[in-house]
């Protein structure tokens, strides 16, 4: 049966589990995999810019052995004539056998997957969801610390906008013991329905605090995040917040040894690259984990459709 | 005051005091050229006032928007001046094109085809959350 990703809430724990166990199996077994999409195609719609969101899917579906067909920017697509998202969906379904959309309007992948024909995965709707980055997010603290659990997580930057940091708490409030850390400047703290919604309904311990250094000692993992121009209205407030905080290898004095630096990328200049030789930085590990769960979640998708 | 009998229609009854008004404009009565009547501020015993509507002729009613409104309302239809069906309002687990999402960056603001649809995702508070963006109803 047809069935799309648009939230990470969408997938169970258990279902997270076996996608893991899958990347896994990817990663320890290319060659079975190579061919396992051969024919199929993955049409990739983005509106909204995006690198490595884009490539990594791409980079998926050809490591899958299957093709891609592409539509690379808004202007370049018929929804600069005014095409709605619903005729876009419908449209593509007839080209494609699984959809990866990206989209700057909060929704816009409901409506693609409630339209189309074929799986819909949500490549990221404005600063709604982004279930894959989370999917990268969560093989990648498997991969570091092989539990889900009893973990310290912070999580810094703009809590409000990024989409990510609100996927990622959601899906590590499933497991027990664990705890976050929300830094951020007051602006940009976590919105009241996360809190309401997924923390407090969930019993599960949080602090907001204004303040890295005085965290950092407590953590295991630590998420950075980028402030993001595109989700300010007022230029003015964006200036402002953006260098609220910047990760320099003086501020990781008192972290623990095993802490793990995880950043959805891109980077302006939130984390010093004079980070990214240190064995805690993990967020290119990350960019690499995302194609993998990726890999896994197409597989997933297409089987459930039954075009595999 | 006495305002007459109706024969066929309408009455919204129990309706809170001062929201009589509120609904009339979101039933979009004020768009028809039926004949209507808003009764503000009347006694009553349950309620110490209530307002009341009455339309004097068949008109579809919206009862996830008066539910949603005010849940305390009940609607009755008049036939041959005789109370034939009187309804009781139960909160909606879902409202299409009652209210309308607000959130700037959400699909709706764009695409103007698209139903404004809300969940209720908190029976207890009445909360409502957008379909597409899950921004809470009124934020």
């Amino acid at each position: 049966m047809k069935r799309s990703v648009i939230d990470i809430l969408d997938l169970s724990a258990r279902e997270l589990e076996e996608l893991i166990a899958t990347a896994e199996d990817i990663i320890a077994n290319p060659d079975k995999y190579a061919h396992v999409c051969d024919r199929k195609k993955l049409a990739t719609l983005f509106f909204e810019p995006s690198t490595r969101t884009r490539m990594s899917f791409e980079a998926a579906m050809y490591e899958l052995g299957g093709h891609v067909i592409s539509v690379s920017s808004a202007m370049s697509s018929s929804a600069a004539k005014g095409e709605s998202v619903a005729d876009t969906a419908k449209t593509v379904s007839c080209y494609a056998d699984i959809i990866a959309m990206r989209h700057p309007k909060e929704g816009a992948a409901y409506v693609a997957a409630t339209n189309a024909s074929v799986p819909v995965i949500n490549a990221g709707d404005g600063g709604h969801c982004h279930p894959t980055q989370t999917l990268a997010d969560l093989l990648t603290i498997w991969r570091e610390k092989r539990r889900f659990s009893n973990l310290t997580i912070g999580l810094c930057g703009d809590l409000k906008f990024g989409r990510t940091v609100h996927s990622l708490i959601n899906a590590m409030s499933r497991y027990n013991g664990n705890r976050f850390v929300l830094i951020s400047p007051e602006e940009l703290q976590v919105p009241g329905y996360v809190k309401n919604d997924t923390l407090n309904q969930n019993k599960v311990p949080y602090v907001e605090t204004t303040d890295l250094e005085t965290a950092m000692p407590e953590l295991d993992i630590l998420y950075m995040t980028r402030v993001q121009r595109e989700r300010f209205f007022n230029e003015e407030d964006y200036l402002r917040l953006k260098d609220s905080y910047i990760l320099t290898p003086d501020k990781l004095k008192n972290a623990k040894t095993d802490l793990s630096i995880l950043h959805p990328l891109p980077r302006v200049n939130e984390i010093s690259v004079a980070i990214d030789d240190d064995p805690r930085a993990c967020y290119f590990k990350q960019v690499l984990n995302g194609k993998y769960m990726r890999m896994a979640l197409i597989l997933k998708l297409l089987k459930e459709a039954g075009t595999l | 005051m006495n305002i007459d009998s109706i024969q066929n229609g309408v009455v919204i009854d129990h309706i809170t005091a001062g929201k009589g008004m509120k609904l009339y404009q979101l039933l979009k009565l004020g768009e028809t050229d039926l004949s209507v009547a808003i009764i503000k501020n009347v006694n009553s015993r349950k309620m110490g006032k209530k307002d009341i509507i009455k339309i004097d002729a068949d008109f579809p009613i919206n009862l996830d928007l008066i539910a949603y409104v005010d849940p305390g309302a009940t609607v009755n239809i008049i036939r041959q001046g005789k109370l034939v069906e009187k309804r009781a309002m139960e909160i909606p687990l879902t409202l299409r094109d009652v209210i309308f999402c607000k959130n700037p960056r959400c699909i709706t603001s764009t695409e103007q085809e698209l139903h404004h649809v809300f969940r209720l995702t908190n029976p207890a508070e009445k909360e409502y959350r957008c379909i597409y963006c899950e921004s809470r109803a009124g934020n």
